[in-house]
């Protein structure tokens, strides 16, 4: 479910009057229990989202969601506000939920040939074998163009559409899986999804596009496949 | 089809570009040549119809949430941090 645009707008347009994150972040600050669940409620989903990214199981996801919430009651006297309250949150999760995937998975360390990889920018959107090659009559153009989907609404909601999806993106190399998560799946702008994965507009924006171009070509092939057998 | 206007888009450039084109960022002369290119392909804007959808069920993903006893569990934290790290805090 995509949330808000800006989850935490002021009622008025007023400058001087607190917006409600603000109001929120004071009534945390004094210990106010509903306070915090209510800010659970809304950041707890894509909270949660983030970290089964990261680590292997929903119970590790648990703890480290459990982690940064305990780093954000910590760190809250020293939020300033000068980056959104989400995009705080989500860079403390992020933090934790590396070094724990780290930990839990062994993974390698950042070199610069993974991040090559990562980006994907050597990686062609689409199958090249899909366009016309410079011996055909139209170079660059498709040899076997996509097709319309039928009726989408409802082959993209149902179960098994959700199940491609969600594998797809497991697999996707993980500054992928973030940002789309962040983009897509959460809704957010780019600018916050930069703020939050510390990313260059250029970065980010290459990234999404990796992703959204696997993920639209596991569905195409997955409603093929379909089709197939019916 | 004037020089002025740039090379013809291809669906090969078309697709790398599609990103761009959604996220607003793609230069004036690029959109153009985009816009026309899609005006006369039925293939690219089935792409780009494609590339929409996709984007739609990202969205429409059901959230995750935590366990009812995870829940319990970081209430008892926030409990612990207002007893130990914030003596001051109830007035």
């Amino acid at each position: 479910m995509a949330e808000q645009e800006a989850s935490t707008v002021g009622d008025s347009g007023g400058a001087t009057r607190p917006t409600n994150e603000e109001r929120l972040l004071a009534a945390l600050r004094r210990g106010d229990e509903d306070a915090f669940r209510t800010l659970v409620d809304e950041h707890g989903p894509f909270l949660m989202r983030l970290a089964l990214m990261h680590v292997p199981s929903r119970a590790i996801a648990e703890e480290v969601v459990q982690d940064t919430w305990l780093a954000v009651l910590n760190g809250i006297d020293r939020f300033e506000g000068r980056s959104s309250l989400r995009t705080w949150i989500a860079s403390i999760l992020l933090n934790t939920a590396r070094t724990r995937g780290q930990r839990e998975r062994r993974v390698l360390p950042f070199s610069f040939l993974l991040r090559r990889r990562e980006e994907g920018r050597d990686e062609p959107a689409v199958d090249p074998d899909r366009f016309q090659s410079v011996r055909d009559s139209n170079p660059g153009h498709w040899a076997r163009p996509p097709a319309e989907w039928d009726s989408p609404e409802e082959r993209l909601s149902a179960d098994e559409t959700r199940r491609v999806l969600l594998e797809t993106i497991a697999e996707l190399p993980v500054r992928q899986r973030e940002v789309i998560a962040l983009r897509d799946i959460s809704g957010w702008s780019a600018a916050e999804a930069r703020e939050a994965l510390g990313l260059s507009a250029t970065n980010q924006r290459v990234l999404l596009h990796r992703a959204r171009s696997n993920v639209r070509a596991a569905l195409e092939r997955h409603f093929e496949e379909e089709q197939l057998v019916r | 089809m004037s020089e002025l206007e740039g090379p013809q888009m291809t669906c090969r450039e078309l697709v790398e570009v599609i990103t761009e084109y959604l996220e607003g960022t793609l230069p004036a002369e690029d959109r153009a040549r985009f816009g026309r290119h899609l005006a006369g392909c039925e293939g690219c804007q089935a792409y780009l119809d494609q590339m929409r959808q996709t984007i739609g069920a990202l969205g429409r993903l059901p959230p995750e949430s935590l366990s009812v006893e995870a829940e319990s569990k970081l209430v008892q934290a926030f409990r612990g941090w207002r007893e130990g790290g914030k003596p001051h805090a109830s007035p």
